[in-house]
């Protein structure tokens, strides 16, 4: 077996070389098809350093139109995908997803909330999710932790709870407000179509810093999965760490879900399939699965994209795929019960 | 580097596991933690390496209590292996055993331990298992692989839960060398709990006997285990023998049998013959002596480690006539008397002669007479006692015994030839 650092390397480079495949190729596909080329040319144009001449209207299309999508998209991916991952590390339960603690609920009811009560605040409903996402994940700790320990099991139990009652809020809270229905609806089942170059710049540098953070602490989750006692007995701080990792990883994900809404499977299916190609060690694991979340909801959201007029919410694309990938894995006894 | 326990108690979930408990141990000791199940053994290894805070007392590990010390620190003094560890996620042996480097790697340092992984692999045997996923190796692979990991966190003190329990007889005898060098050549501390208290005997400086969470007894092995405490931590049934070649204590227990019968069974045998006969009718619990043997003589010294009744006579010398006397009262006194498949020799006679006085007699016949040694005076006694008993080969005297109690007057079985000669 090569060394880590070679394998690292040589996974996320291939990795970033089909996201590029995969942004060109979605940056091409919509009502105007453009050519492979022309977007790539536009694309690099983009970037500092290159220069090339390439037709206004494209570049408004590619830059202006599809660009920020593709962007958002890609970061959403990478977020839920690496929270994802640390999330089944740290629950050592495989149907952890970066939701367990009540990340996406809490974001309901801010999204729900600002859809039902209009305010005219600058970033007003990603800014109430981020906020209620972050509030309901605090509370779940809270309500977890007793004398300074905060046993995963109730962790896991207290985030169902809260889910559940969260869950109820934003139903009472659509039933009550009635007219905006539609659009709450349409945010929960999680789409991209409210993307803008101004979303990807607040929820990007908040996702690269936040998986940079659980990048740092991969070999303590490494030794986190062999529980907390064996991992005491090897120098981890375990109680630190765990609060380090789920503050760090609701934020990822609340950033996430503050932009595309409640969008499901990535952050619980990309581990799974990375954990089967490259194994369970974090240290390649967690950079791989954040960049096949990307490439993963840059895919799924370009169909979805080009599925209809009628434009279909990725969530759907995503469940829709990804459920029965998932199922087939598990009768094939690729995904391991931990 | 020293490990102390100052008085700890601790208490889980509201019952008291460990109860005052002080024990000090220093380098190049290998102390054993013996008890039955429940005694408290984990849980004190648990306060040992900090994974559980005691409610009172303390554990110095060094010149520091372990609960001012952070994991990091703990974890640089003392290592674990556990009793059994789950492995979450397919991790291979050899990433297992670098989990070990854990506590000497900074968090964003490049790792230079040399090939401290490797040696520590190579030491454990699990060298060739190295890229295989720990959850496909068995069970007592997986014990090595986790001492593996001990040895790669290179700390002078070594807390071990049960290393040996899933270990097959060779990788027992090894793994306890491989301590036992760590010991001696590396100067560590150890303290490993073990059930199994023959090797405990044979491979500790000290045994520590726990019992109700409370230190019973501590010592050296031989002291210990001739003390009472073993009674008082095991119970009744714990029984402490000599082996017969190496001299080391052996420690066994008595199956609890059913519960104790009213009658009283006088076994005769002597040389060894009626060592069997002793547990079985003891376990079966009925009320059991044996005699006249010689002090000093196999039964003799199996009915002393059962706790029986016995009529002896010093060593080398024939049964006189007091020792004939309380022979004969015994088998007066005894519901059922057996005699087991004893040598014929003219010493016999006496022994002969008062199974003679019985009424339900029950007699062995486990190796045919020709392979034993045969005096013609004997013989002649021997003849006359298995006319008018019940002839049963050793395997179903505990059945003769029972059928002679119920006075079935069909209990005399005379068996057409020996039943289990062998060879045949």
């Amino acid at each position: 077996m090569p060394r880590r650092s070679v394998r690292v390397g040589a996974w996320s480079l291939g990795l970033l070389g089909l996201l590029a495949a995969v942004v060109v190729a979605s940056a091409a596909t919509g009502s105007v098809h453009l050519g492979y080329a022309t977007v790539a040319k536009v694309v690099l144009d983009a970037l500092p350093g290159f220069s090339f001449d390439v037709p206004a209207s494209a570049r408004t299309i590619v830059v202006d139109l599809r660009l920020p999508r593709i962007a958002v998209a890609a970061i959403v991916g990478f977020a839920l995908a690496s929270a994802g991952t640390v999330m089944q590390g740290f629950f050592r339960n495989p149907m952890a997803d970066p939701s367990i603690v009540g990340v996406s609920s809490g974001a309901a009811v801010g999204a729900v909330a600002v859809i039902a009560f209009p305010a005219t605040v600058p970033f007003g409903l990603p800014l109430a999710a981020f906020v209620g996402a972050v509030l309901s994940a605090f509370a779940v700790y809270l309500l977890a932790t007793e004398r300074g320990r905060t046993p995963v099991a109730t962790l896991l139990l207290a985030g169902v709870a809260v889910q559940t009652f969260l869950g109820a809020v934003v139903s009472f809270v659509l039933v009550e407000s009635g007219q905006s229905l539609r659009e709450a609806v349409y945010w929960l089942m999680g789409s991209l179509q409210a993307a803008s170059w101004h979303q990807a710049a607040v929820a990007g540098p908040v996702a690269l810093v936040g998986f940079l953070v659980l990048y740092v602490f991969a070999r303590d989750l490494n030794v986190l999965l062999l529980g907390e006692e064996e991992a005491h007995a090897l120098g981890v701080e375990v109680e630190w760490t765990k609060r380090i990792l789920l503050a760090v990883a609701s934020v990822v994900t609340g950033a996430a879900v503050a932009v595309a809404g409640v969008i499901g499977f990535v952050g619980l299916i990309v581990p799974h399939v990375m954990r089967l190609l490259v194994g369970p060690d974090h240290r390649i694991l967690l950079p791989t699965s954040a960049l096949a979340g990307a490439v993963f909801l840059v895919a799924t959201d370009t169909i979805a994209r080009s599925w209809s007029a009628e434009l279909l919410p990725v969530g759907v694309v995503t469940a829709f795929l990804g459920a029965p990938f998932f199922l087939y894995l598990l009768r094939k006894r690729e995904v391991h019960t931990l | 580097m020293r490990l102390d326990v100052e008085r700890v108690g601790l208490a889980l979930g509201g019952v008291d596991v460990l109860r005052d408990v002080t024990l000090s141990v220093g380098p190049g000791t290998f102390v054993g933690l013996v008890g039955p199940n429940g005694a408290g053994k984990t849980s004190l290894l648990r306060t040992m390496n900090g994974a559980l805070s005691p409610d009172t007392g303390t554990v110095r590990v060094g010149d520091d209590a372990v609960a001012d010390l952070s994991s990091k620190a703990t974890s640089r003094r003392v290592a674990t292996v556990p009793q059994n560890a789950s492995f979450a996620f397919d991790f291979t042996v050899r990433e297992i055993v670098e989990m070990g480097r854990h506590p000497h790697r900074s968090r964003f340092g490049r790792p230079d331990d040399g090939d401290v992984v490797g040696r520590a692999m190579a030491r454990t045997q699990v060298a060739a298992l190295a890229d295989r996923a720990v959850s496909d190796v068995s069970g007592g692979e997986r014990q090595r692989v986790l001492l593996a990991r001990a040895l790669a966190q290179d700390a002078p003190v070594l807390l071990l839960d049960e290393p040996t329990a899933s270990l097959d007889i060779t990788h027992q005898v090894r793994t306890l060398d491989l301590v036992r060098g760590l010991v001696d050549e590396g100067g560590r501390t150890v303290v490993a709990a073990i059930h199994d208290l023959t090797l405990a005997a044979r491979y500790c400086d000290e045994l520590v006997v726990l019992g109700d969470g409370r230190v019973l007894d501590a010592g050296p092995p031989d002291d210990v285990l001739t003390g009472g405490a073993l009674r008082d931590a095991f119970g009744e049934d714990a029984v402490v023998v000599r082996h017969p070649v190496t001299g080391t204590p052996l420690v066994t227990a008595r199956s609890e049998g059913g519960p104790p019968r009213d009658a009283s069974v006088h076994v005769v045998g002597g040389g060894g013959s009626a060592t069997a006969l002793l547990a079985t009718l003891d376990d079966a619990g009925f009320d059991v002596s044996v005699g006249v043997v010689n002090e000093g003589d196999a039964d003799c010294e199996t009915a002393r480690d059962l706790g029986l009744e016995v009529v002896t006579v010093p060593p080398f010398t024939s049964i006189d006539v007091a020792a004939r006397e309380a022979g004969a009262e015994h088998v007066l006194r005894a519901d059922v008397t057996v005699l087991a498949d004893l040598e014929l020799a003219a010493g016999t006679v006496p022994n002969l002669e008062l199974a003679a006085e019985s009424d339900r007699l029950v007699v062995v016949d486990g190796r045919p007479l020709d392979e034993r040694y045969v005096d013609d005076a004997a013989r002649h006694r021997y003849e006359r006692l298995v006319e008018r008993a019940a002839t049963v080969p050793e395997s179903d005297v505990l059945d003769a015994v029972l059928a002679a109690l119920d006075g079935s007057p069909d209990h005399r079985v005379v068996e057409a030839d020996t039943a289990s000669r062998p060879g045949d």
